[in-house]
């Protein structure tokens, strides 16, 4: 109750209240007052070391530091006296006595927060005639570049690593004058946020490697979009020019990344100039060749009346936007064809009901929430901005964790290994478990299923007895869903969606037709991962990268990159979002639904749209689900199965973050972390 | 002149054994258990009447400051930090406490642990004092073989625990949320107040950090009564005070004296007087080397105490009082402070960082004499950008004594560059 009690304090001659629990430096911010500051970061722990934030307080004989000190009631704050200018010029002059002067060369100009100050706190001239302090460099692996000479000690990187990340890689040696933020043994930092590293720095001391000497921030085109590295649908920002993503950066969104991305999600973007299609091919006497875009077509429309409709299917890939799926729907609906697997993974789900493959208690759950059990996932090589969120409650809230999994993963957080037998479940329904106390105690239990058990055989019994388990435990009700599916790719829950209602062919279905020799047509919508054996099958391949799926194929109809071009994507929450066009695909690559629209006319089915504008018309008439209503909670999962657990055993499957889709297979940066890393 | 029936420490000379046996003839642990039977609050405030004031150098009330701690024990528990991490230059009264008084100390652990309701306590020793360390460690083991501390401290029914702790060696660990930093085994760097420690300190939970001296004292006033103490000294600075006379005296000495007491009468009296007679000495740095010096004229009359030093604008500070005479090179001295300072700074916040290196560097080229008038107004300006700007105190210990040269020698100083000038010409 206390926490809703506001405060009223005065700032400038300005009384303005805020909620209790503020720092004076966000009360001064509350009341409009710019408080300059370079250790303050919102989502780390106060450190209050770079004394920029210095302000003047009634009755106190020395500036404070608004930042660690909590705002009370009467208090009386002034951010513009004489005295503060004075702290902030001093301050601001020491901060600079030893940073070089190398703003000319250094990445960070126009984007430096020491930069910008300076310009408004600081002195106009220097008085420090001594040399100044040379620090040597130091080796954080290949993404982050380090200038340590420029390093102003504001310890956010090493607050970031400990704190966010989970690694205490980043550190301060020596004292005085003579402190070094070190890696203390010059490796890498072992995280998948360690990118993040390089927006924290408020100087130029860390730097992104791959992207040095590239451009200066004024020079880029910015493009707000979403990212398709994991079913997650951070946010992002595209930074652009002539044609060419330079670099991603993440973009602020509370309810999904807060302010961080996966390393892959940032770095992977040299893999989207390299091996791209930029043409139509055709494989003549067991040879690609370039053709256009009409005898591309030709040779399509010729092969597939040949072949019966049940001989077909159509595959949709891991980075599909729904938009294309929605076409590819369409344009097998036309042909008549029915068989479309929509992942291509063995994965299983019971797609009546919508909760039944979502993160039903969205990701902002996991910060509420008060007991998870991980059931075969790996959080933070499935979606390491999810982890991190799961990490923050740890830490913040000393959230308990257990976790049924092939073996006890590195989480960066501690949790209780359970085993890797999932039979485990049926005891805790019968409270035969000691865990069965946890959720017992919990108001906000939280169960995550990931990549092992939709694997498995369990899949659906796993399910079920998850959602028993819950709902006996309050799992479910008016303010919580605590059912939630972990999944890996940006396109399976809009592929879902979308083709529930029209085809419920899946993996076995499609297992079954192999064996018995029924396939003989298969069009490959972006998919990469594909892994039967199609050899003896006429295979077109849909998509931007000559990666796996292009080996197979027969036909090549080249498509856009998710950086190219605009579409919608369902997070694994359901959540729809919005992604933009930064640049162009290259050559004669073409955006996915246009392709699909092209090829249907010149098969004679002409697909009912002309433009993105009226496809999402259809799309969203025709399929309800795809709004995302943020603050009802689905309804519970509903799964039908005999839950016999014929099999129980989760399996380990090796899985190399920094290399999951053909954008980051391409990237020599991904390459070498997973080098460095591995 | 403190009489001998009133001094605390009558062995701090070292002349008998600092074992059980001879401190139980001193008088220690008499009758601790009566002193343990009054009320947790009754201590406190005969503490509080006693005028005791830190002497650690701030010279807050240490009744006040422990009854800043919980009334009563919640489910964290409490704990006294000892702070025996003396490091400040010319200070050096703890170590002989701990060397020839180890029970004095143990005792006022126990005594002020129960006042505080807490059941644990540590002394935090210095590093380089690894003999006292070793003398602390058999006293206190001394005292769990005779049940004095331990489960039962002296039947009283309080159970007591004492950790003698070393520290590796930093002048900052002596701050006291560095201190409690480097105790819960991270890096020795102090910490934002507030919380201050009586609310969340050592592993969160409510702390007291006491300098040794001020602990060492207690039981002594408990069982002489707090109208005893409070009638030695001179008012708002009660009590004895033990000095550390060092530099140039003909008998460097630790003293245990009356506070108040002039100057002049310390040293003349203990230290066996200046080298060269009074009319030698050129300044004298009254309360370890963080407080600002005083010149001859002033030493002729001040007193030695809290108050009437800081209104002559330095600080009675740890009472390690440092005389120069006048062969000294005075900018040199402190310029070797300046990088003592220099060297123990943490590093953590930024002015103290910066300041300190620039301010030492500054200073040497005033001591060189190559330096203009202009970078002693620049030096005095970035010692007012350090001081008061910082997280803990360092910055201002390294601020004032530079402050204090200045205030003090500026003409004889600006002489000095005038005439290195003129023969450089």
């Amino acid at each position: 109750m206390d926490e809703l009690r506001n405060i009223n304090i005065i700032i400038d001659g300005i009384e303005i209240s805020v909620p209790q629990g503020s720092t004076v430096l966000q009360a001064c911010e509350a009341a409009g007052a710019e408080i300059p500051r370079f250790c303050y970061h919102e989502k780390l722990s106060v450190a209050g070391n770079c004394r920029m934030c210095l302000v003047e307080m009634e009755r106190s004989p020395k500036p404070i530091a608004s930042c660690a000190m909590p705002a009370s009631d009467g208090m009386i704050i002034k951010t513009s006296s004489e005295m503060v200018e004075k702290a902030r010029k001093g301050v601001m002059e020491f901060l600079l006595i030893n940073h070089p002067l190398d703003c000319p060369i250094c990445d960070q100009g126009g984007e430096c927060d020491l930069q910008d100050q300076a310009l408004y706190f600081g002195k106009g001239e220097t008085r420090f005639e001594n040399s100044k302090r040379a620090v040597s460099d130091k080796n954080m692996g290949p993404l982050i570049k380090t200038t340590m000479t420029r390093c102003i000690h504001c310890t956010r990187c090493v607050r970031f690593a400990n704190e966010v990340a989970g690694v205490e890689d980043l550190g301060a040696t020596g004292r005085g004058e003579n402190v070094e933020i070190s890696t203390y043994l010059e490796k890498a930092v072992t995280s998948e946020l360690s990118g993040n590293l390089v927006d924290l720095c408020p100087v130029g001391a860390l730097t992104s490697k791959p992207y040095q000497f590239v451009a200066r921030p004024w020079e880029l085109t910015k493009t707000e979009s979403v990212d398709v590295m994991d079913a997650i649908g951070s946010n992002i920002r595209i930074d652009s020019r002539d044609g060419k993503v330079l670099r991603i950066l993440p973009k602020n969104n509370e309810s999904i990344n807060e302010e961080w991305i996966s390393d892959k999600s940032r770095y992977a973007i040299d893999g989207l100039s390299k091996q791209r299609l930029d043409t139509p091919f055709v494989k003549i006497n067991n040879k690609l060749q370039r053709v256009s875009w009409d005898e591309a077509f030709e040779v399509i429309n010729s092969k597939i009346s040949k072949i019966s409709n049940e001989n077909c299917v159509g595959v949709v890939g891991n980075q599909v936007e729904n938009e294309a799926i929605f076409a590819f729907r369409e344009l097998f609906k036309k042909l008549n064809l029915n068989k479309i697997l929509p992942f291509q993974k063995k994965l299983s789900f019971s797609k009546e009901n919508r909760a039944n493959y979502l993160f039903n208690s969205k990701i902002e759950g996991l910060d509420k929430c008060d007991y998870l059990l991980l059931i075969g996932a790996n959080p933070r090589v499935d979606s390491a901005i999810l982890n991190a969120r799961i990490r923050k409650n740890y830490i913040h809230r000393d959230l308990k964790i257990s976790s049924i999994a092939s073996q006890p993963f590195d989480l960066k957080f501690n949790y209780e290994y359970l085993g890797c037998d999932v039979k485990i479940l049926t005891s805790i329904l019968e409270k035969k478990h000691k865990i069965s106390n946890d959720f017992e105690k919990a108001n906000f239990p939280m169960i995550i299923i990931g990549d092992e058990v939709l694997q498995n055989d369990c899949s659906l019994d796993v399910q079920k007895v998850s959602t028993s388990i819950l709902k006996k435990f309050g799992g479910f009700n008016k303010n919580w869903n605590g059912f939630n599916i972990l999944h890996n790719y940006a396109s399976t829950v809009g592929a879902i969606d979308i083709l529930s209602e029209y085809s419920d062919y899946d993996y076995s279905a499609l297992k079954n037709d192999i064996n018995k020799n029924l396939i003989k047509f298969v069009y490959l919508l972006n998919a990469d991962d594909f892994d039967f054996d199609i050899s003896n099958c006429f295979v077109i391949y849909q998509g931007h990268h000559g990666d796996k799926g292009a080996q197979l194929a027969d036909v090549i109809l080249p498509g856009a990159a998710y950086t190219e071009k605009e579409g919608s994507y369902t997070n694994l929450e359901g959540r729809v979002q919005y992604s933009q066009r930064a640049i162009f695909p290259p050559g004669d690559a073409k955006e996915d639904w246009t392709i699909l629209r092209a090829l249907s006319e010149k098969l004679g089915k002409k697909l009912d749209f002309d433009n993105l504008l009226q496809l999402r018309k259809i799309m969203f008439s025709s399929k309800t689900m795809l709004k995302f209503d943020e603050n009802i909670y689905s309804s519970e999962p509903k799964i039908i199965t005999k839950s016999d657990f014929k099999s129980s055993k989760l399996n380990y499957e090796n899985k190399n973050f920094f290399m999951t889709c053909p954008i980051s297979r391409c990237s020599s940066t991904m390459a070498e972390c997973s080098q460095v890393n591995g | 002149m403190l009489q001998n029936k009133d001094k605390i420490f009558n062995n701090i000379f070292g002349f008998q054994s600092n074992k059980l046996s001879h401190a139980l003839k001193r008088g220690d642990w008499d009758k601790t258990k009566k002193i343990l039977s009054l009320d947790h609050d009754v201590i406190i405030e005969k503490i509080k009447k006693s005028g005791l004031r830190g002497r650690g150098g701030a010279g807050f009330s240490t009744g006040l400051k422990w009854s800043f701690m919980p009334k009563t024990l919640g489910e964290r528990p409490h704990y006294l930090v000892v702070n025996a991490d003396e490091s400040e230059p010319g200070t050096c009264k703890d170590r002989d406490i701990i060397r020839h008084e180890p029970h004095k100390l143990i005792e006022g652990c126990l005594i002020a642990s129960y006042a505080m309701r807490a059941h644990k306590c540590y002394i935090y020793i210095r590093g380089e004092f690894a003999n006292e360390a070793k003398i602390l460690q058999s006293a206190i083991d001394e005292a769990y073989e005779n049940k004095l501390i331990g489960n039962n401290a002296c039947k009283s029914g309080w159970d007591f625990d004492l950790y003698l702790h070393r520290g590796a060696g930093a002048y900052i660990c002596g701050e006291e949320t560095a201190l409690l930093e480097s105790l819960e085994g991270k890096k020795g760097q102090p910490r934002l107040k507030p919380p201050f420690p009586a609310g969340v300190g050592l592993y969160g939970c409510p702390t007291t950090v006491n300098n040794v001296e001020s602990i060492a004292v207690v039981p002594t006033i408990l069982r002489r009564g707090e109208n005893w103490f409070s009638k030695l000294g001179k008012e708002n600075n009660t009590g004895t005070k033990l000095f550390c006379i060092s530099g140039h005296v003909n008998k460097p000495c630790n003293v245990e004296e009356e506070m108040g007491i002039p100057l002049r009468e310390l040293i003349e009296k203990h230290a066996g007087g200046v080298i060269g007679g009074w009319n030698n000495l050129l300044a004298i740095i009254p309360g370890g080397s963080s407080t600002p010096m005083l010149p001859k004229q002033i030493c002729d009359t001040i007193t030695m105490d809290f108050d009437s030093l800081k209104n002559a604008g330095t600080g009675l500070g740890t009472a390690g009082v440092i005389v120069m005479d006048k062969t000294t090179d005075i900018v040199e001295a402190i310029v070797r402070l300046a990088f003592f300072y220099k060297h123990e700074s943490c590093g953590q916040c930024t002015p103290c960082r910066e300041g300190t290196g620039w301010m030492w560097r500054l200073l040497k080229k005033i001591a060189s004499k190559d330096a203009s008038p202009r970078d002693i107004d620049n030096l005095l300006e970035l010692t007012k950008q350090v001081e008061g700007h910082t997280i803990c105190a360092l910055g201002d210990a390294a601020a004032w004594p530079i402050q204090g040269l200045f205030k003090n020698f500026r003409d004889e100083i600006e002489m000095g560059l005038k005439l290195k000038k003129i023969a450089a010409e």
